[in-house]
This record gives C-alpha cells, structure tokens and sequence, in this order.
C-alpha cells in the first residue's frame, strides 16, 4: 500500500484513481459541494440570470423541510433502520396544530401536535426496539395508521384547518430576500443534530447500534432504549417539518407531506448515510438536500416534463449510492 | 428432506406420521386456511346475502393484489425485496391497455406474451442494478419505483386504453359451479404454471439457498448473482401478470400506481414469508391475500367507518409482525 501511495505521489497525488476513492470515501461533502456547485452552474447557463439572492431565499425555503425529514432518515439509518412514517407523522402534527389553533391558541395547538407525533414515535420506537420489528414493515404499518386515525379525526373535527399566523410568516417569508425564516428554526436543529452526532454519548450509542447491534449490547448499551429515543427525536423533528410546509403552503390537509418521504431518503442516501447502518452524518444529508432542491428546479426550468424528472430522479439516486458503495469498498 | 430420514431410520413411515408430519410443517398455512373459512364463515353470518356474485367479485379484487404478493414472495425468499411493484405493475398495465385499444383480438395476444416478457425484462434490470452496483435492494428498488413510475406516465399521461374482450372475460364470471369464479382459476392456473415447476427445480431450490445463507450457497456452488438476477425478473413477471389483471379487470388502464406494493409486503408477512429471506412459500401469501380482502368486506357490512380500515390495514400488518417476532424470541429462548 505505502509503496503505490510512494509512486503515485511522485507523479501527481491529485490526478489517480485512488487519491479520488480517498477523496470521496474520507471527505464526501467535498464532492457533494462540488456536484451542488455544478448544478448551480448548470442551471444558470440553461437559464441565464435565475440565479440571484430571491432565487436563493426560495430554495432554502424549499430545502429546509425536506433536509428536517432527511434528517430522520439520517438518523434512523445510522442505526440500520428507516423511518417512512415521516410523512404521516408530519402531515398529522401539521394537521392537528392547524384545526386546534384557532379555538385553542397556537401554543397549546403545537404541543398537542408535538405531543401526538411523540407518542407515534413510542410506538414506532418500542415495536422496533422491544418487538424487533423490522423498521421498515413498523413504520409503513404506522404510517397507514396515522393515516387512518388522521382522516376519522378530520371527519369528527368541524373546525377547518388554520394556520397560524406565525407559523406562515416562518414557514413562507423571507429575510433580506435570501434568508427565509424557517432557518430561525432550522438552524439550531441542525446544530443540534450535527453536534449531538459528533460530540454526545447519545450519538456515538447510533454509530455503535448501527455497526454491529451484538457489540454495542455487550459493551453495555441498552440497545431498546436507544431505539425507542431515537424514533421519538424523528417523530418530533417530522412535526416541526410538517409545521414549518404548513406555514409554507398556508393550509394543512392529511396527505401534505407525504410527498416528501422518498426524496427524504434520498437526501440521506445522496448525503452519504448507509442504509445498513454504521456511516453516515447529517452534514452530507444537508447537501443532499439542497442537491435534490436545485436538480428539481433545474429539471423544471429545463420544460422536462413530469415523466423525465422522476425517471431522471430515481437514476441519481442508484447512480450516487453505486458511487459511493464503489468507493467505499463495502462488499 | 423425509427420505433422508426414512433412509436413517430404515423404515417407512405411518401414512399417519406422514400427515402430521406435513401438517407440523405446513401449520402456518393451515392455520391461514381455518382463519380464511372462519372468515367466510363469518362475512356469511353478518351479511346473510352473501353469494356466489360476492365471491366472483372477491376473487376479481384479490387478484392483482395476490399476484403482486406472489411477486413480493419470491424476492423476499431470495433474500432481497421490490419497492417497485406498485410500479412496475402500473407500468406493464398501462403499456397492455394501449397497445389493446382499438386493435383486433389476435393481436392481444401478442400484446399479452410482449407485455408478460417486457415484465421479465424491467426486473431483470432490477436485480442486474443491484447485483452489479452492490446497493442495498431497498434503496435500488426505491430509486427504481421513481423511473418505472416515471415510464408509465411516459407512456400514458392520463387514464385511458382498453382491453379486448376475450381479455377481460378470463377473469369475470365463473366456471362450471357459480360459486368457482374464474379469476380464482386463473390466478391457480398462472401461479400453478410457473411456480410448481420451479419450486421443484434446481432453481427454486437456489433461490431459497441464497435467501436463508448467501455465503454458504456460495460455497455450495449456487451462482448467486444469477440467481438474485433470476429472483428479479420473476417478480417482474408476476407484476407483469398483475398489471394484466388489473387491465382485465378495469378494461382501462391508469397511470397512478395502485397501493400494491404496500399491500404485497402486509399480505407476504402475514403469510408466513420470513422478510430475512429463505422462509415461507407462496400459498401462505395468496390465502392472506384473500383475508386481507375479506376483512375489508366484513368492515363494510359492519358499517365501520371506512378510513378506520386504513388503521386497521395498518395494525394487522404491525400485529402480525409483532406476533411472529414474539414467537421467534420464544423459540430462542425455549
């Protein structure tokens, strides 16, 4: 190994195949940033002057609720699971919040939104960590739950659906044009993510959960309780996604959210999170996001017809999981 | 596996010890074969109009869904799963329903052999994605619901096409008895054909191999990624066959892909299929199909609010899981 390192720093350590499977396997936002800046680019070219600070504000707003739900993913997969019940969870808090504000006030209505995505967590959270359900069968099933109990409630529920006022101007407006609001609440929960990933026990016990369960119960970690917190955290972060499109879109229907669930996971997936668990972080989930954000609007500027985009969408996704896969050498 | 005992043991055994023998083997299909009676059993009682016409109508609803279940079934025996069989399913239904609009009954049956190996082909493509790349199935069958999803509305941008007669009778009415509704024939007839054949083939035996141990079937000589490629591209056939019976059974043909995906992993868990692979078969699927279908009708006879069956659909799914986890975890500790 340190001889063919030895060799291909004599020539040019910048231009062979392995110092760029280094490159990507050891630093992948850095690639990430870069296939960004190229879409950036591109979408400039195709249309020239779309790129400006309003354009800019836009797309952070866009990105914000999908890196939130990429964030579930993200942190969910790292311990080899998947949370597909984001979008129910979402739609149902934002739901919830919208038809009790107006008579309730929009504290109380907020809590019981969050209130109602925890306790959908805990169950997601005890069948996959007390029953060893699989995550995926777990929260497809709650996901169809929450559906369920979400629509009974909107038929017994005679109040429409209203969004707060506040709730609008953070989910829609913006700030000096390119800063939208709903960074206010952004911001600090990627930092907690980012932070509580690197630097808490709690986020090592996911890396550890992810890698090999059988390991980190014999080392002592109480692999249930890890589980149920984590479903219950991206619960929550769902509902604060599913407040953050209400204000967007200023309404709440039972299905709002639903939408975003698979490009959630392939924002994780982009970012550099493995589905098996074990490598991952949300930074690259957050690049990931706003490539998936750009590319969408650069499909939509392109005139490519609905068709070409999903198509065009699920091609990515295989062509940048095969990537990094090769590059990381997982066999 | 028994004439390796009976070469053992030396003696052939009882027509008695053979039954029990089967039935301790087969106990899980049993068991959803009295659930599936005690149903009809029940839907019977609650709805005494409850007839021959109810079941022709049964039979016709499950029929897609159990298809798409057998699809799900065999991926999931070889150790993998299809987040695509909503789409590919959608994809092959809308391809029949336009090359059948306006065109002679001859030519549908062309329509139908092109279609059935257009199925082979997108799940070959599939499985070839995954063998190649190395990419967990999960996230290659996700990103490849997107394209197939995408490829039906290429094809066909709203509801349309049709279906030719002859078609569409495969599956309506019934034969000889009333109460033998021939999309029930068809569905044992299509399954019965492909599925005895290869459960009894070198292959069939493969693809449980590499679904219940990768590396050993490795060792043992089982060419893995060909048997995985294999595994993909029945699949696509039977949502293929799924699409077709969803183009027979409507006689149009939609771009929105149905829940089948959801459905066929409820409806392979609940029969018996082990999601870690190398369990189950597909009989188990097709009766839980039937139960998942009947359980929808009695909800409606029981005037149960119709959105409460979506949670119900939801907890019967979770349940059966949870109950099959539970009763692993007993096994260990017993």
């Amino acid at each position: 190994m340190s001889a063919e390192v030895g060799t291909a720093g004599a020539r040019n350590p910048w231009l062979t195949a392995d110092a760029w499977r280094r490159l990507f396997r050891d630093r992948p936002l850095i690639p990430l940033v870069g296939l960004l800046g190229v879409l950036i680019l591109v979408l400039q070219l195709a249309r020239p002057g779309i790129v400006t600070a309003d354009w800019l504000g836009v797309t952070l707003r866009a990105a914000v609720p999908l890196a939130i739900l990429a964030g579930c993913q993200t942190l969910t997969m790292l311990t080899g699971g998947i949370d597909l019940s984001v979008g129910a969870v979402a739609s149902m808090a934002a739901f919830v919040m919208a038809t009790l504000a107006p008579q309730q006030g929009p504290i109380v209505a907020i809590i019981v939104g969050l209130a109602a995505a925890a306790l959908a967590g805990l169950v997601n959270g005890v069948g996959v960590g007390v029953f060893k359900v699989h995550p995926l069968i777990m929260t497809l099933g709650m996901g169809l739950v929450i559906l369920g109990l979400t629509s009974v409630y909107q038929l017994a529920m005679v109040q429409a659906p209203d969004v707060p006022d506040f709730i609008e101007w953070l989910g829609s407006e913006t700030t000096l044009s390119f800063l939208p609001n709903n960074l206010l609440v952004y911001v600090p929960v990627a930092a907690l993510i980012i932070l509580g990933l690197r630097r808490t026990g709690y986020g090592r016990l996911l890396f550890a959960v992810g890698d090999n369960p059988i390991a980190a119960r014999l080392s002592g970690a109480r692999v249930w309780q890890v589980h149920v917190a984590l479903y219950v955290i991206s619960a929550l972060l769902a509902a604060l996604a599913g407040f953050l499109v209400a204000g967007l879109v200023k309404t709440a229907t039972i299905q709002l959210v639903e939408e975003l669930v698979l490009p959630s996971v392939a924002a994780a997936v982009i970012g550099g999170t493995s589905i098996m668990g074990g490598r991952g972080g949300y930074a690259g989930t957050i690049v990931g996001a706003l490539i998936l954000t750009v590319l969408t609007t650069l499909l939509t500027v392109m005139d490519m017809p609905e068709a070409a985009r999903q198509i065009l969408f699920g091609l990515i996704i295989v062509a940048v999981a095969a990537a990094y896969t090769r590059v990381t050498g997982e066999t | 596996m028994s004439a390796a005992v009976d070469a053992v043991s030396g003696a052939r055994p009882s027509l008695a010890e053979t039954l029990a023998d089967w039935a301790t083997r087969n106990r899980w299909t049993l068991g959803l074969v009295a659930l599936l009676v005690g149903f009809l059993v029940f839907t019977r009682l609650i709805g005494p109009g409850y007839g021959a016409p109810e079941i022709q109508n049964l039979a016709i609803g499950a029929l897609p869904i159990a298809l798409a279940a057998v699809a799900q079934a065999i991926v999931v025996i070889s150790g993998g799963i299809d987040l695509s069989v909503g789409s590919m399913m959608a994809l092959t239904s809308v391809t029949s329903a336009v090359l059948m609009k306006d065109q002679s009954e001859g030519f549908a049956v062309l329509v139908v052999v092109g279609v059935l190996f257009m199925g082979l082909v997108i799940g070959a493509i599939n499985g070839s994605i995954i063998v190649i790349t190395r990419v967990p199935d999960i996230v290659v069958t996700l990103a490849m619901s997107f394209v197939w999803a995408g490829a039906t509305l290429l094809v066909l941008d709203s509801p349309g096409g049709g279906a030719a007669d002859w078609f569409k009778g495969l599956i309506s009415g019934s034969i000889g008895s009333e109460w033998i509704p021939r999309a029930l024939v068809s569905l044992l007839v299509v399954v019965g054909v492909v599925w005895i054949p290869l459960r009894r083939s070198i292959l069939g035996l493969s693809l449980y191999a590499i679904g219940s141990d990768r590396l050993s079937a490795f060792r043992s000589g089982v060419a893995v990624g060909r048997t995985k490629i294999i595994a993909y591209a029945l699949t696509g056939l039977f949502c293929a066959l799924g699409g077709l019976a969803v183009t027979a059974s409507t006689g149009s043909g939609s771009p929105v892909p149905g829940a089948y995906t959801l459905q066929s992993v409820a409806a392979i868990v609940l029969g018996g299929v082990s999601l870690a692979g190398g369990r189950g078969g597909i009989v188990g699927p097709i009766l839980a199909v039937f139960i998942l279908q009947l359980v929808r009708t009695d909800l409606t006879f029981l005037e149960v609010n119709p959105n409460f069956s979506t949670v119900i659909q939801g907890v019967i799914l979770i349940g059966v899981v949870l109950l099959g986890s539970i009763l692993a975890m007993r096994r260990v500790r017993a």
